[in-house]
């Protein structure tokens, strides 16, 4: 049940790393909490999915590292290789030198033909190498050249090459007030799912989500989280958020920990700090039927599908009844199909429990309107386009995104 | 790793250049312990083994052996290249890579861009082949040159054109120096209105400097320095503006510490590109993404902090300092007031022990007092590269495509209507046979299309 990860641009590689550190760190912690089988069972699946073994017993990551400027390939293999731990394969990685000039037209057009040969062929031999692969895990950002121009491509190719397996591509939205060429196209294709990840809540999070995916085939949580292919677009969420220093000094009940969970869920929070506690579904526990009337607040989160991985201590204790309400869910499925609650006795890390939401709902409808409504702003005064048609990307293409988008935007506000 | 090659026109020019090498050599040589030759050198300098005869001798891996600059010195009189040749700095410069005259183009564009310009054709193009097979991975040529003059002016815009014909993947950004309103050349107006016509069609990203606004800087050191304002807590000599450990010879020359700051703008500039940092920015980012119309590629630089503080420990206080004065119209290398004007895009890099929250928490401050165009809100484009520059913690610098580039262009189109409606001094213009008028009144043209762009903007996309 291996899983190949491929990192893309600056973004991609520099949390791609922190990604392998933290499955390391955590597989090697001792604070397992489980009975020594059931650690030694876990810590056999975390290598064997995501690492290869060596002769000399250091595991290698089973990745991919594509960037079109050397720098921070260099970087991140030195800070592998440093840890000692781990490293990642010597000709596992492809670079360029001249970087894409955070240009999508440049990365698409431009690097990912030309390069599209060396790129795929790395891939194969990653996926060669594995007993049993199960899929892709792409990590790239949205707003620059390399990430989200090659990554687009990229992910194209697997689509075409590898048609039957999971490709799951984790995105880092831009900050709020970043990137001052924002052209988002995101090409919808079947089979990809999207996990957004905004850039305050990083590697842990990227960790505990490919833990959790230790018990279950990756395939399950495509399952359970998307059923149609409109709406692929997931959010992690994790409970606790604390530093390593207060860890000892905290204690988490299941009950409280599962409360917050559910209320960062409906109100659309990203961290457990200043979750508003006003947002409620509403209350007949019937969606109301027709367009959301004004009073069913835009501020709550309805969800097509979640699901809850626990880890710790007594996790068997924990009740998850609050997420089975139906009000949470649209109409067309019901809880039972739409919430999945996936369990394991094994911490992470340091958390000696520690829960974590993915969940496909609306939260991603604002920024993506937000950022839609910049990136017309910007094409309706033509500035920029240059940058863009110098390399074949022409006005049509930018209408085409657009299309695509509005209307992933329209389906997800009509839940 | 990308190569660079400094093209340098002209006394200003030659001059600014010589400034600049001496100033990365320093950097490079704090930076690299080793004395390894690695990529972040390799940026600007050539690994050569000096004892092997001819052209060849590159190395490209271990121990330094002879630093050679990838540079085209290029002037057409001798004076200023002699006396580099002669100076301390006279074993970085290739003397292959010369192109020297005897009689200079007497402050005249035509004859620097015309008769020069097709006297030394093949020469130069020569000359630029050469530097750019040197390099593995040629991304950008920098030009250094002032407008006013005849050599750097004329012969340095002649380039231009040569360059985008012969290298068009390769970006050319030029850093001009602009004549000030007590100019010391009568037919500068005419020179630089000429040379901008040049600039506006052929390059890739303008970095305007005029040098009353680095003498501002310069007095404004002097004065918080002398005056003890700061007390201990000022370095006496900060190397933004003093050569103090430079290679050069003690008693200073007149323009050294402004030629010293438009030195550190450009190595701040290419610092991402060179070092390692946490959010990399390289040059071709730069065009990208502060350039939203072709011909408004006019970048408004500034430098901050310019002077070093003898405290190690920099509080928040002084690093937010450092980000309001790069808004203030004190610190721009151009005479002009960005922070009452239209921003249509800004970058900043920052270099040393800065955080990213940090950054943020600043354009948040900031933002409600600058005003960006209407599409372009959330115009800001940062880096972070991790090395500081030489005797600073950190640095940033700013770059504003920005409305206020106007006065400055309405001021010298003023100037050059002055001369112009008293047809004077034509006898010394025309010189050279050639139908300058139509030169010059494209020039207008062009000046009168950049106010009237900035007016589009400002008027009808606010």
């Amino acid at each position: 049940m291996s899983i190949v990860t491929v990192q893309l641009g600056q973004c991609g590689n520099q949390i791609g790393f922190e990604v392998f550190d933290a499955l390391l760190r955590d597989s090697h912690s001792s604070h397992g909490l489980c009975c020594k089988r059931e650690n030694e069972a876990y810590q056999a699946s975390c290598k064997e999915r995501f690492f290869s073994e060596e002769e000399n017993g250091v595991p290698i990551a089973r990745a991919v590292l594509v960037d079109m400027e050397p720098k921070v390939i260099n970087q991140t293999l030195s800070k592998a290789a440093q840890s000692g731990r781990w490293k990642y394969g010597q000709h596992a990685c492809f670079c360029q030198k001249q970087g894409s000039g955070n240009n999508w037209a440049y990365g698409y057009s431009v690097h990912g033909p030309r390069h599209e040969e060396s790129i795929m062929n790395l891939i194969r031999k990653e996926v060669e190498k594995c007993d049993s692969f199960s899929g892709f895990f792409i990590i790239m950002s949205m707003a620059g050249g390399t990430g989200s121009g090659i990554g687009a491509f990229v992910t194209q190719n697997l689509q075409d090459q590898y048609s039957n397996s999971l490709k799951m591509n984790q995105i880092i939205w831009p900050y709020g007030t970043d990137g001052v060429s924002l052209f988002l196209k995101v090409s919808e294709r079947p089979g990809v799912v999207a996990l957004a990840c905004n850039p305050s809540t990083l590697g842990g999070q990227g960790g505990q989500i490919r833990k959790s995916r230790d018990r279950d085939h990756p395939g399950d949580l495509m399952e359970h989280l998307v059923p149609h292919p409109e709406f692929k677009m997931l959010s992690v969420r994790n409970v606790p958020h604390m530093s390593e220093n207060s860890l000892a000094y905290s204690t988490f009940t299941w009950a409280g920990l599962l409360k917050h969970l559910r209320q960062m869920l409906i109100s659309n929070a990203k961290m457990e700090e200043g979750i508003d506690w006003h947002v409620q579904p509403p209350s007949s526990g019937l969606p109301s039927l027709g367009k959301m009337s004004l009073n069913k607040d835009l501020h709550f989160n309805t969800s097509i599908a979640n699901l809850v991985i626990l880890r710790g201590k007594d996790v068997q204790s924990a009740d998850v009844e609050g997420f089975k309400d139906p009000a949470l869910y649209t109409s067309w499925l019901e809880p039972v199909n739409a919430f999945n609650v996936w369990k394991t006795q094994r911490a992470f890390s340091k958390y000696e429990k520690s829960a974590v939401l993915v969940s496909n709902s609306q939260f991603l409808v604002k920024p993506l309107d937000m950022i839609v409504g910049k990136a017309w702003n910007m094409f309706a005064s033509k500035a920029y386009i240059h940058q863009y048609t110098k390399f074949g990307i022409e006005e049509e293409d930018f209408l085409d995104s657009f299309t695509s988008l509005e209307q992933v935007v329209a389906s997800y506000c009509n839940l | 790793m990308t190569q660079s090659v400094v093209v340098q026109v002209g006394q200003c020019g030659n001059q600014i250049g010589c400034c600049f090498w001496d100033l990365a050599l320093r950097e490079h040589a704090a930076v690299n312990q080793k004395g390894i030759y690695d990529e972040a050198i390799s940026s600007f300098f050539r690994n050569v083994d000096t004892r092997v005869v001819g052209d060849g001798g590159s190395i490209s891996k271990g121990k330094i052996c002879s630093l050679k600059a990838r540079a085209v010195l290029i002037d057409m009189e001798e004076g200023v290249v002699n006396e580099i040749l002669q100076g301390p700095l006279r074993d970085v410069f290739d003397t292959k890579q010369l192109i020297t005259d005897i009689s200079g183009s007497g402050n005249n564009w035509a004859v620097g861009h015309r008769v020069f310009g097709s006297l030394y054709q093949d020469q130069i193009l020569e000359k630029l082949r050469k530097s750019a097979e040197h390099c593995d991975c040629l991304q950008c040529f920098f030009i250094i040159h002032s407008m006013g003059g005849g050599t750097g002016s004329g012969l340095g815009t002649f380039l231009l054109k040569m360059l985008e014909d012969e290298f068009p993947e390769v970006y050319r950004f030029v850093t001009s120096i602009y004549p000030s309103g007590e100019d010391d050349v009568i037919t500068s107006p005419y020179n630089s209105i000429l040379a901008m016509k040049e600039l506006n069609e052929h390059a890739d990203c303008v970095l305007p400097i005029d040098n009353q606004s680095l003498f501002d800087i310069i007095s404004k050191i002097d004065l918080m320095v002398n005056s003890g304002k700061l007390g201990t807590t000022v370095k006496p000599k900060s190397l933004v503006t003093s050569s103090s450990g430079a290679l050069k010879t003690q008693h200073k020359k007149p323009f050294d510490a402004m030629n010293n700051i438009v030195a550190n703008l450009l190595l701040n500039l290419t610092s991402s590109a060179r070092f390692e940092g946490s959010l990399n920015m390289d040059l071709n980012e730069i065009s990208m993404n502060l350039v939203p119309f072709p011909q408004l590629h006019y970048l408004v630089s500034s430098l901050t902090p310019l002077y070093t503080l003898t405290d190690v420990n920099i509080p928040p206080r002084r690093l937010d300092q450092m980000f309001s004065d790069a808004f203030s119209k004190d610190h721009q290398l151009l005479r002009a007031d960005p922070k009452h004007s239209l921003y249509l895009a800004c970058a900043l890099m920052v270099r040393g022990n800065v955080q990213i929250s940090d950054l943020r928490r600043n354009i948040e401050r900031l933002k409600p007092s600058l005003q960006f165009v209407s599409w372009n809100q959330e115009g800001w484009k940062t880096s972070l590269c991790s090395i500081p520059p030489v005797g600073h913690s950190h640095s940033l610098l700013a770059l504003a495509n920005n409305t206020c580039v106007k006065p400055t262009f309405m001021e010298l189109k003023e100037r050059f209507m002055r001369l112009y409606k008293k047809k004077l001094p034509f006898s010394l213009v025309t010189l050279s046979d050639i139908p300058i008028p139509h030169d010059l009144e494209q020039g207008v043209h062009f000046v009168a299309c950049t106010r009237h762009f900035s007016f589009q903007i400002s008027g009808r996309f606010l």
